[in-house]
């Protein structure tokens, strides 16, 4: 079942680490976002393959927003 | 004397750089970003230039569009403030190359000390105790394993570029140290530019004190005593406050002494910051100079009188120091706290929103308040966290707690998460009582519920 990947805080895109196919184990970070230049890591909830990645570098994501998309 | 002062800034420096102006008479301008447009600072200024978009590269960090706003404002001087561009030397060339007076040291001096090897070679020459160390960054793990078998475990490796807490990584065995080693050097990168780390013995529970000192264009270099700012969080301060608690009067002595001969070693001019830290014994090694005003300035100017922002442009328009050494004397006890937007129960993680309510205590009855923001500021996702800093004077220590937990119990901030239940439980802690402060105590957890 797919599972979203939410920000839970909002912030710049500051990195995309993952990769659509990557195998993540469930901490690993997906993507690192920038906030008050502070770096906070997204990480993935649960082990699955990334199906979607919906943001970019630089881009501005609210709290709440889906960032990555797990198989 | 220059007229006109571009402040190069925002938020609460800003606003607090300008009053400064303001009492000697001169002009002032600010700069913003689109983020900004409605900005407290911008309003305080006889006139506001616009820089460009919301991200700091692009406003607040951008050399070339701050002088041109000098340009088309006719301002003659720039004053920085701290962070963004305060302590780029190419910036303090540029303004000097531009016909600006720079409101700061120069730019030799900023580019040594925040060039962090070459900092601790420049002070250790001149006789200032540093952190046992590799006195230059080293080449790779392998180095760095040498440099730690020397000094001992726990070491902490440090960017060479950096400041700010930013790429470090403490190593407490020789195993952990090739991954630290290749985690360190990649954050520097990312965040400085420059890979490049050195290699400094880890002091466990070490107190952060720091010493102001100021230096003029005739050669005179006084220190204006020391501020104690042990209380961190992810290595950025908290809590400060002047005179230090419990320090033993021989470490306060060498202290001061070592922060005036290392600024006379560098000729340093105008206001300037030696930090050290003090181990249990009262040992204490230099950490880092900052070449500029510190958020934490306030504490200094309630405990010995003095206006460092006056002082900072009259050296910087060749004035000789208003003050001499003995004139300098610390009375009472002063203490500041910043309120960030950030979630102490989370972690400190940021906190951006709008301000839906704030209400801060007056100022007076020793209680001084430098805000950035008002009720319905936008608190960004792109600047520091920092909403406003409450600073209470007291006749002594006890007394300036009592002032600061009733100014902090007055405060009301909606809309975003602050740093304030934090900073009410730690005025109220026996250890921040007694004065027994160590920089590890958030991290450690003594202030939780």
């Amino acid at each position: 079942m797919a599972e979203e990947i939410k920000a839970h805080i909002t912030g710049v895109v500051f990195q995309v680490t993952a990769k659509v196919g990557d195998k993540v184990a469930a901490g690993d970070p997906v993507i690192v976002l920038e906030s008050m230049k502070m770096e906070i890591p997204v990480e993935a909830p649960r082990a699955g393959a990334v199906k979607e990645i919906r943001v970019r570098e630089g881009q501005t994501v609210q709290e709440g927003e889906t960032v990555v998309v797990l198989e | 004397m220059f007229r006109t002062v571009l402040v190069a800034n925002r938020g609460e420096i800003a606003r607090r750089v300008f009053r400064g102006c303001r009492a000697l008479g001169l002009s002032t301008v600010a700069v913003y970003s689109e983020a900004d447009r409605d900005a407290p600072h911008v309003k305080d200024a006889d006139r506001a230039v616009l820089l460009g978009p919301a991200p700091p590269r692009e406003s607040y960090l951008s050399v070339e569009r701050i002088l041109a706003a000098a340009r088309e404002s006719g301002a003659d001087a720039v004053h920085p403030g701290y962070g963004f561009l305060s302590e780029n030397w190419r910036f303090a060339e540029a303004c000097a190359q531009g016909g600006l007076t720079f409101i700061g040291p120069s730019a030799e001096a900023i580019r040594a000390m925040g060039d962090k090897p070459e900092a601790r070679r420049r002070m250790a020459a001149a006789g200032v105790p540093i952190v046992p160390g590799s006195s230059e960054p080293v080449a790779d793990a392998v180095a760095a394993g040498r440099v730690a078998g020397e000094i001992g475990y726990p070491v902490i490796l440090k960017a060479a570029a950096g400041g700010g807490g930013i790429g470090m990584a403490k190593v407490t065995s020789a195993g952990e140290l090739a991954g630290a080693f290749a985690t360190a050097t990649r954050r520097a990168q990312s965040a400085f530019g420059s890979g490049q780390v050195y290699v400094e013995r880890y002091l466990e529970a070490p107190r952060h004190v720091e010493v102001q000192v100021f230096g003029d264009t005739k050669g005179s270099v006084v220190h204006l005593h020391e501020r104690e700012c042990s209380i961190q969080r992810r290595h950025q301060k908290l809590v400060e406050e002047s005179p230090a608690p419990n320090l033993e009067t021989k470490t306060k002595r060498g202290l001061t002494d070592a922060a005036v001969a290392g600024a006379r070693a560098i000729g340093y001019v105008n206001a300037g910051t030696l930090e050290f830290l003090v181990d249990p014994q009262g040992g204490f090694y230099f950490l880092e100079m900052n070449t500029r005003l510190q958020v934490e300035h306030p504490v200094t100017e309630e405990v010995t009188g003095l206006d460092l922002v006056a002082a900072q442009l009259r050296v910087a328009a060749g004035e000789p120091l208003p003050f001499s050494q003995d004139e300098v004397e610390q009375r009472g006890a002063a203490i500041e706290v910043r309120v960030y937007a950030e979630d102490p129960a989370k972690n400190f993680l940021p906190s951006p929103g709008t301000i839906t309510r704030l209400a801060l205590p007056g100022g007076g009855e020793g209680i001084r308040v430098e805000s950035g923001v008002v009720e319905g500021s936008v608190v960004s996702v792109h600047y520091d966290p920092l909403l406003f800093k409450l600073i209470a004077l007291g006749a002594d220590r006890t007394g300036a707690i009592e002032r600061l937990a009733r100014a902090l119990d007055a405060c009301v901030v909606e809309g975003v998460k602050t740093t304030l239940p934090l900073l009410r439980t730690i005025a109220a802690h026996p250890d921040f009582r007694r004065g027994r402060v160590h920089t590890q105590m958030v991290e450690q957890g003594a202030f939780h519920g």
